[in-house]
Formats: structure tokens, C-alpha cells, sequence
């Protein structure tokens, strides 16, 4: 009998299981994917909208289409998951039993749960690029902003692509340079965390960045309150910073459902996750995948891509009763928009900060590590079609291993390791 | 990791002073912790989040988060920013005599 297999969540991390998944096991997995819409978003494509670079219809396509031929799509929302009776829930009141469930519901944002951001103000001037609607509401207060204060903010940590918010600073600075009204505006980058980036090495390269755009840094700022009439964020312990227009990242939690469900998540509602086997620790036959997981990585497509390799191999080994393989470590790597068609790429994992040197082959590259270049800029963009064409279908990539790899870096002297990843 | 003596007895800390063995916590120690990080005594309401914090460090393995703290410890968050200046989850965690609180990237 076809073992069943059960994927929450047809996103990135969902979406690319699925794929492998069907591709390795054919008919000896029946494999379902439940998601409560049909929408998949290319969610790197956000950060453009705002400055009309890239547009909201081009970013959305069909979850069902991108699931290769005999995975069964089902429209739902999940109620609950009953690990102890290897159970889902949906709200509709079917039961879906599996063998093997893969959570990958990623994050949710969670505007409400911080005083007065979705109040007066919101989605007027004050904003998030981290949904469609608004960054595309972004966009059209943007392009009539010519004069005044923008701040641009975490409330907490964690969130979904940590670096997005500074990209938006950078290529916010860049966009007013280019209608030639940045001389009238203060841009401000506001962060919870004690840098302008978690990891040590990125935080010098990137506070420099921000130094050289005249973007002021304010630190260690924990956002209790948005009073969007009055233009002010308020801190909890009672700083402010006064803004004209205001975007922000709200707090993140995972899906809805897994706080419903008993043993499976952590206080933040993400799955409780081994951080090398994937397994999730409420049970044997559950596993997860992407944002939805508490492994301490950045919650970022590129993690979830190189997580696939170890997932795919220990549902395999699940299923025929052997050990899992202990092998994620935490692989990432993210491209960094830094404005005037530039960017930089990071490449780190589990232990090892991102380095400079080339990616992925010494010498060559083609891309510059930890340094600005047209070319990663070039990828950035490229990347979007290789997300729909090969990564999502989990086509392997001849010269890009799942495996964080030191090849090509240039080692550095050891950091202090009060600067490590750990915040 | 390094030891530290508290209260008179050894306690092995973190690079940052943070216990690695929480049974090596004594209620004495918190006071001791909790004055080197500024903090002259410890309240009842400081007590309230010191002793929920070690309760679900126990229970679960982990360390609350600051979101968490102030929707179940019984101690709202601004009031969690005026007991425990600055980084209310990490100081407590420290007092409480837990490993320093994961966090996130």
C-alpha cells in the first residue's frame, strides 16, 4: 500500500518537497498538499513593488500548477493537527489521516498584536511591504512622498528574509536620489536587535552601507506602540522616533493552527524542530519545512531549498525504518539589494558567518561574496525565473550543493564570540 | 565556559555570566546576579517573571520570549521593561540562573 504522505502548506518549502518527493517515491507515496488558497507569491518580488520596479499581477501563480502530475491539491484551511492520532483537521471537518505529515506554513504576520499598528494611519502612512496589498499601497504613497521623515522598522525579531528591511532602506535612498528630492528627506532604519544585521561579519560591511547612504541607525529599539496620527513610534521603554511615512515589518508567528494543536509548536506558534534531522520533536512521522520550522536559521526560501535535500532523504528513511541522516547545517544565502542595480550575496550556515570570496566556484564566482556588484544585482533579478522553473520543481542544480560549503571563501581572523548568531 | 563563584558555591557560566546548569541555581544566587546587573533587590513582581521563566525553562526546554512573557507571566510588557531594563527576556533568564535565551537570526 502507497505510504500517505501530508504537506501543509503549498509554498516555497511545500511546493518543493511535494515535487521531490513525488519525483523519488512515485507510486509508493500518495502525496496531498492542503493550502487555503490558490495563490502562490513570489515573495522576494515584494521588496520591488514599492518603487514601481516590479509589478503586483507578475508575482502571483497558481499553487496547483506548480505541483507536478499525481499530487492531489486540496483547498482548506487546517483546524488542528492530532499528532497522537497522526491526524489534520480541517475547518471544513474532513479528516486527513497520513503517515507522514510535512508542516510548511510558513510565517504569518501579526500586525494586531503591536498597540495601534493597524489603526489610524495604517496602510495611509504608515505601511508594510510584506503583503501585496500593501506593498503595492506602499508604492502609491511613495511616489508621492517628496519631503520629510521615512522610517523604516523591525518591531521584533524574527522575521521572514531579515535583510529586507535594510534593502528597502537602500534602494529607498536610491529611488528618492533618482526623483531628486533625498536632500529633503531623513531616512531612518530602526531595529530591535543591536546592530544593523545578526550576523557579525554582514553587520560591520552593512552598517557601513548605511553610513554612506546617510541612513541613520537606531539600535536596541523594542516597539511597543505606532501612534500613526501622530507620527511616532514609541518604544516600551519610552524612546520615540517621529516619522512622516513608516514601514515596517510587524511580528512574525507561525501558522494559526499550530498553536491549536497540542505538543506541536513553540510560544511563537513555529513547529518544534530537530535543527539536523528536520523531524519535528512532537512526533516521529511529522516534519518541517522552511519558515514554519524554530531551527535557527533565517527564515528564507534558500534555507528551505537546501533543507530539501535532508527532509526528502529522512521521510525516505522514515518510511522504511531506517536512521535519519543528521546532514542540515543550516545552509544560506541571500542576495542584498543595495540601490543604483547593485547588490551583494551572502552564503553562511549553522557555525561559519558569511565570508567574502566568490560564489560558488574560487576565483571565478561569478558572484562576489560580502561585496557589491552589478552582477549579483543582474541574479537577484534572475533568480525570480529560476525560482518558478527550478527550484519550485526540484530540479537539482549542477554546481550548487545543499551543503554549506568553505570553498571560495576567504577565511577571517576568529570573531568575539559575544558577536555570534545567537540574539 | 568558565566558573563563577555566587553566593559562596561554583556555578558554571557562559561568556556572558548566564548559568549552564540551572540546578546549580539557588534563590540566594538570583539576588547576587540581579545586583551586578544593576538591579539593588528583586520585588515580588520581579520574582513572579523570574520564577515563571525557570517554571517553563523546566517544563519545556526553552526560554520564553519577551511576546510570551508578557501574554502569560502575568506581568504586562511595559511593565517587564521597567522591572528588567533593556532586555527584559535576557536579564531575566539570567537571574533565573538559565542558559541565555536562543533568540533568532
Amino acid at each position: 500500500m502507497a505510504n500517505r504522505i501530508v504537506i501543509l502548506g503549498a509554498g516555497t518549502g511545500g511546493t518543493l518537497t511535494a515535487n521531490r518527493l513525488r519525483r523519488r517515491l512515485g507510486d509508493r507515496a500518495e502525496i496531498t498538499v492542503v493550502d487555503r488558497d490558490d495563490e502562490h507569491l513570489y515573495q522576494p518580488g515584494l521588496l520591488f513593488v514599492p518603487f514601481g520596479v516590479e509589478h503586483p499581477e507578475r508575482l502571483v501563480r497558481s499553487r496547483a500548477k506548480q505541483l507536478r502530475s499525481g499530487i492531489d491539491f486540496r483547498l482548506g484551511e487546517v483546524e488542528r493537527v492530532e499528532a497522537d492520532a497522526s491526524t489534520v483537521h480541517l475547518a471544513d471537518g474532513t479528516e486527513l489521516g497520513y503517515d507522514v505529515l510535512v508542516v510548511a506554513s510558513g510565517a504569518e504576520l501579526l500586525p494586531e498584536e503591536t498597540e495601534g499598528l493597524t489603526g489610524p494611519g495604517w496602510n495611509e502612512s504608515t505601511f508594510t511591504f510584506y503583503t501585496l496589498e500593501g506593498a503595492t499601497a506602499l508604492r502609491d504613497a511613495l511616489a508621492r512622498f517628496d519631503r520629510g521623515r521615512l522610517v523604516v522598522s523591525i518591531v521584533d525579531m524574527p522575521i521572514k528574509c531579515p535583510v529586507a528591511p535594510l534593502e528597502f532602506s537602500f534602494l529607498a535612498d536610491w529611488y528618492l536620489r533618482r526623483r531628486g528630492v533625498r536632500d529633503r528627506v531623513e531616512l531612518t532604519y530602526v531595529t530591535s536587535l543591536d546592530g544593523a544585521f545578526t550576523r557579525a561579519t554582514c553587520d560591520r560591511a552593512l552598517s557601513g552601507l548605511l553610513a554612506g547612504k546617510d541612513i541613520e541607525l537606531v539600535t536596541e529599539f523594542n516597539t511597543g506602540e505606532v501612534d500613526g496620527a501622530g507620527g511616532r513610534l514609541v518604544s516600551w521603554d519610552d524612546r520615540e522616533v517621529p516619522f512622516d511615512l513608516l514601514v515596517t515589518v510587524p511580528l512574525h508567528g507561525g501558522a494559526a493552527y499550530v498553536s491549536r494543536s497540542p505538543g506541536l509548536g513553540d510560544d511563537l506558534g513555529f513547529l518544534d524542530t530537530d535543527q539536523r534531522t528536520l523531524q519535528a520533536k512532537v512526533a516521529p512521522n511529522v516534519f518541517a519545512i522552511g519558515d514554519s520550522a524554530n531551527v535557527p536559521t533565517s527564515k528564507a526560501g534558500s534555507v528551505a531549498h537546501f533543507a530539501a535535500e535532508t527532509l526528502i532523504e529522512n521521510i525516505d528513511r522514515h518510511l522504511a525504518g531506517r536512521e535519519l541522516v543528521e546532514t542540515f547545517d543550516g545552509h544560506t544565502n541571500c542576495f542584498i539589494e543595495s540601490g543604483f542595480h547593485k547588490a551583494l550575496l551572502i552564503d553562511f550556515d549553522y557555525e561559519v558567518e558569511p565570508l567574502p570570496g566568490h560564489y560558488p566556484i574560487p576565483r571565478l564566482g561569478p558572484l562576489a561574496l560580502l561585496k557589491e556588484s552589478r552582477l549579483n544585482h543582474l541574479a537577484k533579478l534572475a533568480f525570480q525565473s529560476f525560482y518558478w522553473h527550478m527550484l519550485l520543481p526540484g530540479r537539482d542544480v549542477p554546481g550548487l550543493g545543499a551543503q554549506f560549503s568553505m570553498t571560495g571563501k576567504q577565511q577571517l581572523p576568529a570573531l568575539p564570540i559575544e558577536q555570534g548568531a545567537a540574539r | 565556559m568558565s566558573a563563577l563563584t555566587y553566593s559562596g558555591a561554583p556555578v558554571e557560566v557562559d561568556a556572558e555570566g548566564f548559568l549552564q546548569k540551572p540546578e546549580q541555581w539557588t534563590e540566594e544566587m538570583a539576588g547576587d546576579i540581579a545586583r551586578e546587573s544593576g538591579i539593588d533587590e528583586l520585588t515580588d513582581r520581579h520574582w513572579q517573571v523570574v520564577n515563571f521563566m525557570r517554571k517553563s525553562y523546566l517544563d519545556t526546554g526553552s526560554a520564553p520570549s519577551i511576546r510570551t512573557l508578557g501574554k502569560a507571566s502575568g506581568v504586562p510588557i511595559k511593565e517587564l521593561y521597567a522591572l528588567f531594563p533593556k532586555g527584559p527576556a535576557k536579564l531575566a533568564a539570567k537571574i533565573a540562573g538559565i542558559p541565555k535565551p536562543p533568540g533568532c537570526i
